[in-house]
């Protein structure tokens, strides 16, 4: 497997005595609670990328600001690198420990420090979980958009740091649109405020920067998120489709007809049968496709969308369009595709979540590569899909007791995210390259836009004790691993060995 | 994909770019980046060699059921919202269009965002994807032209806003939304104070506002949507119909409210949503409240400290529109900092070794 830290392609690290670092942290902050015996450190071992797992040198769980300040700067002095992690639901290993580095967990934050309906924002500690943020709001008829699937647990810091997602991003945007100000502490333990209680604020978008970054270029302490009062309705109609083409198609004729749903997600057969036998949502079995398309907004104008929906997808060949008739109906519809994930998992002991994005309009070529990908492999593939905003999850089924399956999988996977990227695509929508799609980035950018990446890094955390091996290759792995751009037929770096 | 109508000089002069780019660096020659050159008002004056990228003008790609559009730098902002509104469609930040001459480089350069702003998302909410001229010379690209793409660092929104002192912009891609099927804009005789608790109280509920401004006694409302929520929240609302070109006026500073008197500077005071009236000594129809009052246009011959002193106070921040030449402050934009200046000054030595670009135009430090 090379997905594990290997210091001879993803760079150096220091070495410490973990008895050195331990009692170094604990004569610099006695009141931080430190894990270092192992039955203690196996819970953080892995996120929620379960299959690749590495027990931290120690945990460190801080209740205090000024306890985050002087671990940073004391991992900064002796080099040793923190992995910041938060409720540790994260798909793509971004929260992988560091056999040589400290974990910083954050899950002690968890506090909820300010909701202004006036000025409709919230003020929140990163170990909040996302789902809490909107039922401190809901009083006042307002509620946090970016809605992930995992956000039951998921805390928001996570959210920041891999710009999380959802189903209703078309309209509402990912995290990066939600974000009004982050609070940072530096790895030289320096403080900051990025953002503003404002719409804007002087200097560069610094806070854009911070969304996304995997926890590579500080660890923040604070977030301010913008609230949105409700919708007064939301109503979802379920169209199914005899061919999965023509449900694709239906998409674009739905945009095209100038609405922007709240939520508009595409399942295939697969997926269909493994949700409808797990939640019992009322889902069509026998088709090859379905849309759900939620349409929220002012009664009135849902109304009117809802007939224009039903008028486009009519033209579109669905053989059949339901209307959620009421609240119950409409979360069953959505407790279905909310639960996609866990519903394939009943029917595989393993499977593989990937999220590549492609334009829609390519979408009936992806499939078809997929699909041959998976008669190729025998592994059998569910796909949901974000189909509003372009973002697939194709779901591979496989049993990691059986030999070679595991490598199988990951090897279909990036071939699909590379189908992806060659659709005009990327490698990840929502969950962030982390540890597990590291090689893939090789394939999405050029040796000279990786470099970029790395000056970026190295204006924030030049030492690269930040969550390192995380989000952005070094360009030995991609000599190594990664389907490298070959720009003009000359291979980048031809200096750099080849292992 | 639509079949794009070729303008006669559209043309991709990157590869030119790059060179003039590659041979400045070697040379560490200061540059100059300037399309319509709309907006030299904004930020500190740059000495330096012309790089004029109005000839890379164009737009590559335009698929509206995709809600993505591509253009290079130079395109005209006339020219990119009357591709878009053949097929019903817009930039949701409504650019200021401050001539004709104007460039969505220089828009996005500029990060400035119009009336929608509070509702809709600023101009870096928009921008999908980049390719951006870097200090060696080479064209790169970053993000794309998917909605949503979290791989690497987001460079592209790093560049809005931060007129072109990291990079040169070359092509963007934007995000686009449907224009609105219904359109209403009213017209309120209303004092300061209630128009503010007016608006937090109307903020708080799911109607379709998207611009909303208050200026000499009168609060303007833009209604925008589905033609049956417009309809409803206008008969609740009341008021006087408004010209709906009102907005534009105010985007691209043609409201008469931006004549200056002698001596006056205009000032743009950044705050957070419902911030009471600041104590500050300017006559009230000397200011002019946007985007429901988190943005507000102040014609003032106060001095920097005071306005800077009483924004920062509130959470906010100010930006003198005026230029120093015509008695502007001298640093336009509020300092930053020590710590946050740090990281900027780190950020533009990685990216802009020798300072070729754009030097001194958001601070005179870099």
């Amino acid at each position: 497997m090379n997905i594990l830290f290997d210091e001879r392609l993803d760079g150096e690290l220091v070495h410490r005595d973990k008895a050195e670092v331990m009692s170094d942290l604990q004569s610099a902050i006695p009141s931080l609670t430190l894990l270092h015996r192992e039955e203690d450190l196996r819970p953080f071992e892995c996120d929620g990328l379960a299959a690749y797992r590495v027990l931290p040198m120690l945990v460190a769980l801080p209740e205090t600001l000024e306890q985050v300040r002087e671990l940073l700067k004391r991992c900064h002095a002796l080099s040793v690198p923190v992995v910041t992690r938060g409720a540790g639901t994260g798909l793509s290993g971004g929260a992988l420990p560091l056999e040589q580095g400290v974990l910083l967990v954050m899950s002690r934050f968890n506090q909820i420090l300010k909701v202004d309906p006036d000025a409709r924002l919230a003020r929140v500690q990163p170990g909040v979980r996302n789902l809490a943020i909107s039922e401190a709001a809901a009083p006042y008829g307002l509620y946090y958009a970016p809605d992930p699937s995992s956000q039951i647990a998921c805390s928001i810091g996570g959210n920041v740091a891999e710009n999380a997602g959802g189903v209703h991003c078309l309209k509402y945007g990912l995290t990066v649109h939600n974000v009004m100000r982050v609070d940072v502490l530096t790895i030289e333990g320096e403080h900051m405020t990025l953002g503003s209680e404002a719409l804007d604020a002087p200097g560069f978008d610094l806070l854009a920067l911070m969304n996304g970054s995997e926890g590579m270029l500080g660890v923040v302490t604070e977030i301010t998120v913008k609230l949105l009062p409700k919708p007064e309705t939301a109503k979802v109609l379920m169209a199914s489709f005899d061919d999965i083409e023509k449900a694709g198609r239906a998409v674009g004729d739905i945009i095209a007809a100038g609405i922007i749903p709240g939520g508009l997600e595409m399942m295939d057969k697969l997926a269909i049968k493994a949700a409808e036998d797990f939640i019992k949502a009322g889902y069509p079995v026998e088709a090859e496709a379905i849309l759900l398309c939620e349409l929220d907004g002012v009664e009135a104008d849902v109304d009117d969308d809802c007939d224009t929906v039903r008028r486009v997808l009519e033209q579109a060949g669905a053989t059949d369009i339901q209307q959620a008739r009421d609240e119950a109906e409409r979360a069953k519809f959505w407790a279905g595709r909310k639960n996609a994930f866990p519903a394939v998992g009943r029917m595989s002991p393993d499977y593989y979540c990937m999220d590549g994005t492609i334009p829609r309009r390519e979408l009936p070529r992806v499939l078809k590569g997929i699909a041959a990908l998976s008669e190729q492999s025998g592994l059998l593939v569910a796909n949901v899909f974000h189909a509003g905003d372009g973002n697939m999850h194709p779901l591979i089924l496989f049993d990691a007791n059986k030999e070679g399956q595991l490598a199988l999988a990951e090897d279909v996977g990036g071939k699909i995210l590379e189908l992806c990227v060659a659709a005009g695509g990327s490698i990840t929508g929502e969950h962030g390259v982390g540890r597990e799609k590291i090689n893939q980035m090789c394939s999405q950018f050029q040796a000279d836009e990786i470099s970029v990446f790395h000056a970026l890094k190295a204006a924030f955390d030049p030492q690269r004790l930040l969550n390192p091996g995380k989000n952005i290759p070094t360009l030995a792995r991609c000599a190594e691993f990664g389907a490298m751009h070959v720009h003009n037929n000359e291979l980048p770096h031809p200096e750099l060995p080849r292992f | 994909m639509t079949e794009l109508a070729i303008n006669a000089t559209d043309q991709d002069i990157a590869a030119d770019l790059c060179e003039q780019v590659r041979s400045a660096y070697a040379e560490r020659t200061p540059l100059r980046i300037v399309a319509g050159d709309t907006r030299a008002f904004y930020g500190r004056p740059v000495e330096g060699k012309a790089l004029n990228i109005a000839a890379h003008s164009g737009i590559v790609s335009y698929d509206p059921v995709e809600l993505v559009v591509t253009a290079r730098a130079g395109t005209r902002l006339s020219a990119l919202n009357a591709a878009l509104a053949e097929h019903h469609q817009m930039l949701a930040f409504e650019p200021p269009i401050f001539s004709d001459a104007s460039t969505i480089g220089g828009a996005v350069a500029t990060g400035l965002s119009g009336p929608r702003r509070p509702w809709a998302g600023a101009a870096r909410d928009f921008v999908l994807g980049t390719r951006i001229i870097t200090q060696e010379g080479k064209l790169l690209r970053f993000g794309g032209e998917v909605m949503k793409n979290v791989a690497g660092y987001d460079l592209s929104r790093l560049m809005v806003g931060a007129q072109g002192t990291l990079g040169v912009l070359a092509d963007i891609s934007f995000k686009v939304l449907p224009t609105p099927t219904a359109s209403h804009s009213l017209r309120l005789a209303m004092g300061l104070e209630d128009a503010l608790s007016e608006l937090s109280k109307l903020g708080r509920q799911p109607l379709p506002i998207t611009a909303a401004a208050w200026h000499a006694g009168e609060l303007f409302i833009r209604l925008e949507g589905g033609a049956s929520s417009v309809n409803a929240t206008k008969e609740r609302l009341g008021g006087e119909a408004l010209p709906a070109d009102f907005w534009q006026q105010l985007r691209d500073h043609q409201h008469g409210f931006f004549t200056l008197g002698e001596g006056q500077a205009l000032w743009r005071l950044s705050l957070p949503p419902h911030t009471p009236p600041l104590a500050l000594d300017i006559a009230e129809d000397d200011i002019f409240y946007d985007w429901g009052g988190s943005q507000r246009w102040v014609k003032t011959h106060l001095d920097a400290d005071s306005l800077r002193l009483a924004c920062q106070a509130a959470g906010g921040h100010a930006t003198c529109y005026t230029p120093h030449t015509k008695g502007g402050a001298e640093s336009p934009f509020t300092p930053l900092n020590s710590v946050v200046e740090k990281y900027h000054r780190n950020l533009k030595t990685e990216l802009d070794a020798h300072g070729i670009f754009n030097p001194g135009r958001l601070y005179a430090a870099f």
